[in-house]
């Protein structure tokens, strides 16, 4: 969305978008109902899926014999099952922003001015406890409600990192480091005001394309409810698997021998965190923990480490892909990125 | 992937859940035994909202909101239902721990209590790994202690008694080791579940891969003992 003083367009290029990404479904999916009964559609093949991997268990458990392959298995598993419960959270709030908080709500909530519901929204992000995997629908409802997208995706970026739960994690990571804390929160918030008001100027709304929902319009609120329940978690779930698979390969493969390479230069070491911290897809309430292990590394890269961590990693960026569009995934993760790592340089060389 | 299939799709995923938190302790495997209760709740609501909308899908009025398709991505929600259920991976192990090498330890905050009463008294490898590298293991010393752990080798085979702590789910998992003095090497194969009484030793090994500090317990006697229901330090 470009500035303020942007003409008209802005709100029916939106809307635009969302007709167009409801139709395109729509045709693809038109012949399944009409042949129903006779042509394959979902569910049979759905079936047929299970069916088909329990006959052929023997030779799939075998691909699984070796300790590698195991390991792989496990983590893949315990990043999807570890994310779930802060999914249903999201997706539950999500839903009910959209079935049962009326619009003129955020209206009056949020500053009229994006540039000011920029700030408001990065340090509300304190009031939302949990984890990334939960904010990236809670951002979706938001916008969905009218919410300026930049206040959206301030809220976004900002919820995760600044919480409660993860500050008080934090804290007990790094025991007798309370500026570690303080330079956590307020790098995180800094860098999610700075990507909104990035957003307000340079960000354009079509780069937006939310999945359509079903049409609510004319089902009683609770069934809504739990359709809205099931749309967002299948395309949430969806992807948090892509991002559960992809992290769970990078942390069997990447050698520990090359973190402690670099672990001596200092501007090496910042930016190698920061990408470290991309590929592992950590939780943002575990990742402390792992930060504070690194201890061959300074106290600013750390900070980069637990700054860029719940804002962009491969998981999350699947997930923002999903929710948000491709377009706009590709735009936004490096840009976040980048403001990532300069505030927490500045911030960790102030505070640290 | 139409309505009914996302349905099903996402009872599968809450069936599993709960599949693994109320009626097994598999997720123990996976994830801190804190989460359970958000596991379970997080496993009702998304099996009562595959429920009712399945219900609907079925039985419900027509021409409301049906034909939407929902993303390709949505197939790939069914892998980890099939690898939980087919495949039962199971907790971390040595190659996990060898390939990370041993974590290092914080520096406890205050200075750490005396042991608990008990001869030997049973002690986390956490604890005693703590105890060891921050206090020279001044309040080890002259203490029968017991550790509970799997076998992990050096690279001379020396085998180490190894327990990965979790800080929130297996992907941050960090391998905790404690040097064997005694046992011989070739002796104990990889990833066997051991029980050890010993005391302090003071010999370091720095380990080859982190470049981390490593204990030593002398150790008096061992024993095999089947893996414990959490097996991971926390």
């Amino acid at each position: 969305m470009t500035a303020n003083d942007a003409p008209p367009p802005e709100s029916p290029a939106v809307v635009t978008v969302h007709e167009q990404q409801q139709t395109a479904p729509d045709v693809r999916q038109q012949p399944a109902p009409a042949s129903r009964g006779w042509r394959v559609g979902s569910v049979e093949l759905l079936a047929g899926v299970l069916i088909a991997v329990v006959l052929l268990r023997g030779p799939l458990v075998a691909v699984f014999d070796s300790s590698a392959a195991r390991t792989w298995a496990t983590i893949f598993v315990s990043i999807v099952v570890q994310a779930l419960p802060f999914l249903v959270f999201g997706v539950l709030i999500s839903a009910a922003i959209a079935v049962f908080v009326p619009t003129s709500f955020f209206v009056r909530a949020l500053p009229r001015r994006p540039v000011l519901a920029v700030p408001v929204a990065g340090v509300a992000g304190v009031a939302l406890p949990g984890c990334e995997c939960g904010s990236v629908p809670i951002a979706g409802g938001l916008v969905r409600r009218g919410v300026a997208p930049a206040a959206a995706l301030t809220f976004l970026l900002s919820a995760p990192a600044v919480n409660p739960v993860v500050l008080i994690a934090t804290a007990i990571a790094f025991p007798g480091r309370p500026e570690m804390v303080l330079a956590r929160f307020v790098a995180s918030v800094l860098t999610a005001i700075a990507v909104g008001w990035l957003w307000l100027r340079f960000g354009r709304a079509e780069w937006i394309r939310l999945p359509s929902r079903p049409d609510l319009g004319n089902v009683s609120r609770w069934t809504g409810f739990w359709l809205a329940v099931r749309h967002d978690a299948i395309h949430a779930g969806g992807f948090l698997v892509v991002g559960g698979l992809t992290a769970a390969f990078l942390n069997v493969t990447v050698p520990r021998q090359w973190l402690d390479a670099i672990a001596g230069q200092p501007v090496v070491a910042v930016l190698a965190l920061a990408l470290l911290a991309v590929l592992l897809s950590i939780c943002s309430e575990a990742d402390a923990f792992v930060a504070a292990s690194l201890s061959q590394f300074s106290l600013t890269a750390r900070l980069a480490f637990l700054v860029v961590g719940p804002m962009i990693d491969v998981k999350l960026f699947a997930m923002q892909a999903g929710t948000f569009g491709r377009g706009f995934a590709l735009r936004f993760a490096p840009t976040v990125f980048t403001v990532a790592v300069l505030i927490s340089v500045a911030v960790g060389s102030v505070v640290l | 992937m139409r309505g009914e299939a996302q349905s099903i799709v996402l009872l599968l995923i809450g069936g599993a859940l709960l599949r693994i938190t109320v009626f097994s302790d598999v997720y123990l495997r996976y994830v801190k035994p804190g989460l359970r209760w958000y596991l379970i709740a997080a496993g009702v609501v998304l099996v009562v909202a595959a429920a009712i909308t399945l219900w609907r899908e079925l039985f419900g009025a027509e021409a409301d909101a049906h034909g939407h398709g929902g993303p390709r991505v949505a197939w790939l929600l069914l892998l980890p239902v099939l690898t939980i259920f087919l495949i039962g991976p199971p907790s971390l192990g040595s190659y996990a721990a060898e390939k990370q090498g041993a974590a290092a330890v914080g520096q406890p905050s205050s200075d750490l209590p005396p042991l608990p009463a008990g001869d030997p008294v049973t002690v986390s490898v956490l604890d005693y790994v703590t105890r060891a590298i921050w206090e020279d293991g001044a309040s080890l010393r002259g203490r029968d202690v017991r550790l509970t752990g799997f076998v992990t080798l050096d690279d001379n085979g020396t085998p180490h008694l190894t327990r990965i702590v979790l800080s929130c789910c297996a992907a941050d998992g960090r391998p905790l080791e404690v040097a064997l003095a005694g046992v011989a090497p070739g002796t104990l194969e990889r990833d066997v579940w051991i029980t050890v009484v010993g005391r302090y030793d003071s010999a370091r090994h720095t380990d080859p891969v982190s470049g981390e500090a490593v204990p030593t317990i002398a150790v008096g006697s061992l024993t095999r003992v089947d893996a414990p229901v959490n097996p991971y330090d926390s």
